[in-house]
């Protein structure tokens, strides 16, 4: 208890950590009211949009987060986190599904949609359970924790590591993608889920709902980056580093490599599915796009730009490429590609250790 | 002679006896098993249709100091590998102390039942501090949920302060593993040796590139050792080897070519035949 107390204590007491907090809730504060209270004739008002648009950058930073944490900080390079953002999304998707309740198409009182238009008679076994709001909140995280734990327990204890781990991640995104694209799978088949009406009884087009995601999306990102810190921070954050270093060594000093890096494969990916949660009601839709394997790669950039093994970076990187990204695609939509190619090249070449790499120099100097 | 087939369970399927044969026969130890700390019999490892072990059979008495040497390609790190779980032999067994199996156990269970392992290259954390170094070899419960939640005690800290101390590098504890000179590395996996508590201490070069000074030191540091612990020495360096051995043990060709006090080897012709290669 006394350990934890002082982990801590030493949390709040450390100045990255102190500036990240204090910036989401400066985001948390300051974003909703410019929506909510601001009119919208004020040049300060922000639009429902780009609300919208701060919401999802969060959600990506926490998955940026949960890669950093097994890349940066384990050497487990996950080419498939986005499977596990994917799984978690369309856990919160089921249940904004099962409350649309007779507004749809067919006005169906408990099937959606799409099961109407595939003539199906009754719900699907897995779909049980999915009108409660806990439920779904305990499957978003078990879901992902327990297709984590099976790949995770086979490849570590076959001490699968390196490029062979990575290129199985690819393939079990591609074979995910494939599956949620068949419409007897039960989730939509390419369509997915959209159309959602509301979460707990607000409505997700409503200005007042999008700011409370927002703040939540921001609160859970301050909360990952903590527990993260803490984890990295205590004496199992070592054993994790030295596996990174020199696996066979951390062995030979009596270590569980397997089982260290099976419990941290697991909280990743726990991580990424509430990020994926939280990014479905904002942006309103899932589909099997999501498990492009093309995803986990582009997680995977956002971390080495912001800077691997830092946490923060890669926060930052996912918020910037995106960011990037949101004004490239209106703006000149043919370059997007290759102006994140030449990003990440730069990066590379000028700054190894990412753009987190330019504030250590900076300290330093100071 | 105990009887090794089952008197009593007629009708059981041969399975099953044959099951309890089998474990009788692992209950069945060598008498030279008392009072060693180590024992390896017969051991055989073949790489294709080369023996890289071949009926390798040495015992390590408790708190002895026994060096190997023997030219390249002799055996000596196949054996530090068999003894670690790193290899498994194709034939023979291997004893640690009189109860444990060690080919029946990891290479973490290995190291946990006290047998520490310094690799002829230094590999220590250089990303980490010393004293971090020191912290993760450190003999505790070494389980993910248990190291998530663990601080330090104090009696913890202090036996790293004492073992930093002991390698003398109290003044580099907060120093990056990876800007010490390559001396100050060998010690420091040393002292991670050390933070195990184990029993027997299995040394690979610890001299190879060092300065005479830091030779000199590494030889008071092994001797300072034995007696609390068994060590197993494998050094090229002959002058060190005299220096600190009390007994030695020559390998060739994965077998045991010589054994005794150094100046018996040193005058015995097949081993300077073998490293004259006349």
């Amino acid at each position: 208890m006394k350990t934890g107390t002082q982990a801590l204590s030493a949390l709040f007491s450390d100045r990255t950590s102190l500036g990240c907090f204090a910036l989401l809730t400066g985001v948390a504060l300051v974003v909703p009211v410019l929506n909510v209270a601001v009119p919208e004739s004020s040049p300060l008002h922000l639009s429902s949009y780009v609300v919208g648009l701060i919401g999802k950058y969060l959600c990506y930073a926490i998955l940026a987060i949960a890669v950093d944490l097994i890349w940066g900080f384990c050497g487990i390079l996950s080419l498939g986190h986005a499977v596990f953002f994917a799984l978690g999304g369309y856990a919160m998707g089921m249940y904004l599904m099962r409350q649309i309740g007779t507004r749809g198409v067919y006005g169906h009182p408990v099937l959606p949609d799409f099961m109407v238009f595939l003539n199906w008679t009754e719900l699907p076994w897995f779909w049980h359970g999915f009108d409660r709001f806990w439920f779904a909140l305990a499957m978003v995280a078990l879901v992902p924790a327990a297709l984590a734990f099976v790949f995770g327990w086979l490849a570590f204890r076959a001490r699968v590591t390196g490029v062979y781990f990575s290129i199985m991640t690819q393939a079990l995104s591609y074979a995910l993608l494939l599956a949620f694209f068949r419409n007897d799978m039960g989730f939509g088949g390419n369509n997915g889920f959209t159309d959602f009406k509301d979460l707990l009884g607000f409505d997700l087009q409503s200005d007042g709902t999008r700011s409370a995601l927002l703040v939540a999306t921001a609160a859970t990102l301050a909360a990952s980056y903590g527990a993260c810190r803490l984890i990295v921070g205590s004496r199992a954050g070592r054993v994790i580093r030295s596996i990174r270093d020199a696996e066979s060594r951390a062995r030979f000093l009596g270590y569980h490599v397997e089982s260290y890096k099976l419990w941290l494969f697991v909280f990743s990916a726990v991580l990424a599915g509430v990020a994926g949660a939280l990014y479905v009601p904002q942006v309103g839709i899932i589909n099997p796009s999501e498990f492009e394997p093309i995803n986990s790669i582009e997680v995977v950039i956002w971390v080495s730009i912001g800077g691997r093994g830092t946490l923060y970076g890669a926060a930052a990187g996912a918020i910037l490429v995106n960011y990037l990204k949101t004004y490239f695609t209106g703006a000149l939509p043919e370059l997007w590609l290759y102006a994140l190619g030449a990003i990440f090249i730069g990066v590379t070449i000028f700054l190894p250790r990412g753009l987190a790499g330019l504030m250590r120099v900076k300290s330093r100097v100071e | 002679m105990t009887p090794l087939l089952p008197q009593t369970g007629v009708g059981r399927s041969t399975r099953s006896a044959w099951r309890e044969m089998r474990e009788a026969a692992a209950r069945r130890k060598p008498s030279v098993l008392r009072g060693k700390v180590l024992y390896l019999d017969k051991l055989t490892v073949s790489f294709d249709r080369f023996k890289a072990l071949d009926e390798l059979t040495l015992y390590v008495d408790p708190g002895e100091l026994l060096c190997i040497i023997g030219p390249n390609g002799a055996g000596k790190t196949t054996m530090m590998d068999v003894i670690t779980g790193k290899t498994r032999p194709d034939e023979g067994s291997a004893w640690f102390g009189p109860d444990v199996n060690l080919l029946a156990l990891s290479e973490p269970e290995i190291a946990q039942a006290g047998i520490g392992r310094k690799f002829q290259k230094p590999t220590v954390f250089e990303l980490l501090s010393v004293f971090e170094n020191l912290e993760l070899a450190l003999a505790d419960d070494k389980s993910f949920w248990h190291m998530l939640v663990a601080g330090l005690t104090p009696v913890q800290r202090e036996r790293i302060d004492e073992v930093l101390h002991v390698i003398g590098l109290g003044a580099e504890r907060t120093a990056m593993a990876g800007a010490l000179s390559h001396g100050q590395k060998q010690w420091l996996e040393i002292g991670m040796l050390l933070m195990q508590e184990p029993q027997l201490l299995l040394v690979d070069e610890p001299v190879a590139g060092m300065t005479p000074q830091e030779t000199e030191r590494t030889g008071e540091l092994l001797l300072s050792l034995a007696g609390k612990h068994s060590l197993i020495v494998v050094e090229h360096d002959m002058g060190f080897v005299r220096s600190i051995a009390q007994r030695v043990t020559v390998l060739h060709e994965g077998r045991v070519l010589a054994e005794g006090d150094m100046d018996r080897v040193q005058n015995n012709p097949q081993v300077v035949e073998v490293y004259l290669g006349t």
